[in-house]
């Protein structure tokens, strides 16, 4: 009779215990963010979605050297190298990329080719958003991944 | 072909019941086949492969630093731990010493790993036992140390942070005051998942004297990390074999002489604590200097003289296009993950790809028991013994 007892003040009192504690919680201010209804936050060095980046003229930084497709685990970088000339310029050094497709189906957002990268040219930003009903359109274009002309360099 | 097991003659009343690949308390995709009498498990066998990505045969296709990411997706619970015992393997190859604030970084991130996987696990363990609050409350402070994570490397779970040779990026500043935030905040949150499960008559009847095992067949079947603790064995790799420094830190192994369920969840518990301790210690005594080892051969140059100086960017772009040499031969290296023992042995043929690269995966050891927990229990403590043991698939099927 006695062990019936003790164990029935052992329970209540674990049980009063543990509902002090969710009760307490209750109180607390929330924790949770409302994505999508609200932007969700990020630390500074979120890998997101890749930036590729223009210098204060609004020329493309990227040189087409082709480390961050070498760096790259995944191998979802591909570019396609093309000459500058004086008519037709489109970065500060000799070459510059023709095309730079990023294939956001491989690509596993590891950094290891903004770590690559000697020109500072491809950075992460802090998109995320790019899911798609179809493969092709996560294969992203040049145009895609550039970062806006600066205002200083539009005529 | 799939795992079946067969009726034993004169036992045709037994039934044999599939569970999983996809019932929500495996963990993962594990296929279960049990044999029952009434609702007990007379014998038990396990299926697993559904989640095979082939990352041991993906090594060799993938030069040293690179596979490192490769690391981060098999234990996807603990990234951190995974990069550094591959990366001390590599190191231990190339005879590489690591600078003291890289090792004191790695120690303090990888104990922070190990808290946000045991935070995991107590979730999941009390979700499946009926407790839904301590899953809410474990993955709310779990988000605090992502958070941490995502700091400092970039990415909450898919890290790839600790590179051969010391780190691949300095550490934020002011990235320790977010972690002694984290510090002061948890002991009285851990009091919390105590007040909630450790003397709750529920928590208790369903795992005190479930699923237990002895010391010597824990020792038979290699079990390791937390779950051996449990079982009464003192073994720890941070203690035995002492890696990035971790000599140089106090803290306690603790153990428990029972071997259940509950054994294991008070060990994890007390393992949370001494996790802090190390923590604490380690952002006390953080180091001054550099983050990665002087050894232009194998460790890229930082960015700075990169910029600025042509031999820095040449080997930049030689350690970029084609990885480094190591010497030929064949290197183990263990460390203690927040589910066990994780080896990795790596055989170099001298070219920049590793030419074999196996992982003693702790969660693919400690399955192994499972057959013999289970025996004799009811269906419903499967669930918790699988809880209890903590595995990850996608380190089982690697």
């Amino acid at each position: 009779m006695g062990n019936i007892l003790k164990e029935i003040t052992n329970s209540a009192t674990a049980l009063a215990k543990g509902f002090s504690i969710t009760f307490k919680t209750m109180l607390r201010p929330t924790v949770t963010e409302n994505y999508p209804h609200q932007p969700p936050t990020f630390e500074d060095r979120y890998r997101g979605l890749h930036v590729l980046r223009r210098d204060e003229n609004g020329l493309e930084k990227c040189v087409a050297c082709f480390l961050c497709a070498a760096a790259c685990p995944s191998n979802c970088i591909y570019i396609e190298a093309a000459e500058n000339t004086a008519a037709h310029r489109i970065s500060a050094a000799e070459r510059y990329a023709k095309v730079y497709n990023i294939d956001y189906n491989r690509c596993i957002f590891c950094g290891y080719c903004v770590e690559a990268c000697p020109c500072d040219a491809i950075t992460h930003g802090h998109g995320f958003e790019i899911s798609a009903y179809d493969t092709n359109a996560l294969i992203y274009r040049k145009e895609q991944l550039l970062e806006p002309l600066p205002a200083s360099a539009k005529k | 072909m799939a795992v079946t097991l067969e009726k034993i003659p004169g036992q045709e009343e037994r039934v044999i019941l599939s569970m999983g690949p996809q019932h929500p308390s495996t963990h993962g995709v594990l296929r279960l086949v049990l044999e029952l009498e009434g609702e007990t498990v007379v014998r038990a066998l396990f299926d697993i492969g559904y989640l095979h990505t082939g990352f041991e045969k993906s090594f060799e296709a993938l030069t040293y630093s690179q596979g490192i990411t490769l690391t981060d997706r098999m234990d996807y619970l603990a990234p951190l731990s995974n990069n550094l015992g591959f990366c001390l393997a590599i190191e231990k190859l190339l005879g590489l010493e690591v600078p003291p604030r890289a090792q004191w970084t790695r120690v303090l991130l990888t104990e922070l790993t190990r808290i946000q996987s045991h935070l995991v696990w107590l979730g999941t363990h009390a979700l499946e036992l009926g407790a839904m609050s301590v899953f809410l409350y474990c993955f709310r402070e779990r988000e605090d140390i992502l958070r941490i994570f995502e700091l400092v490397s970039g990415q909450r779970m898919m890290t790839s942070y600790f590179r051969v040779g010391g780190l691949a990026l300095e550490p934020p500043l002011g990235w320790l005051r977010r972690v002694e935030k984290f510090v002061e905040m948890f002991p009285p949150r851990l009091e919390e998942y105590e007040g909630l499960l450790t003397r709750n008559p529920i928590w208790l009847k369903r795992t005190v004297g479930v699923g237990h095992i002895s010391t010597e067949d824990a020792v038979a079947l290699s079990l390791s990390g937390p779950s051996l603790r449990a079982s009464g064995v003192k073994w720890d790799i941070r203690k035995a074999e002492p890696y990035s420094s971790y000599d140089k830190f106090q803290f306690n192994v603790p153990t428990r002489p029972e071997g259940d369920v509950y054994a294991r969840y008070l060990v994890r518990m007390d393992e949370m604590r001494e996790s802090l301790k190390i923590v604490r210690q380690a952002m006390e005594g953080m180091p001054g200097g550099p983050i990665k080892a002087n050894a232009p051969h194998f460790v890229l140059p930082d960015r700075e003289s990169m910029k600025t100086s042509i031999e820095a960017l040449i080997y930049h772009f030689k350690l970029v296009t084609e990885g480094f040499h190591p010497p030929v031969g064949e290197v183990y290296q263990t460390i203690e993950s927040p589910r066990g023992e994780i080896g990795f042995y790596i055989v170099s043929d001298g070219s920049p790809k590793p030419y074999r690269c196996h992982v003693r995966a702790p969660s693919f050891a400690n399955l192994q028991t499972l057959l013999k927990i289970v025996e004799g229990h009811l269906l419903a403590d499967v669930v918790a013994c699988i809880a209890s043991l903590d595995t990850v698939l996608g380190e089982v099927d690697r």
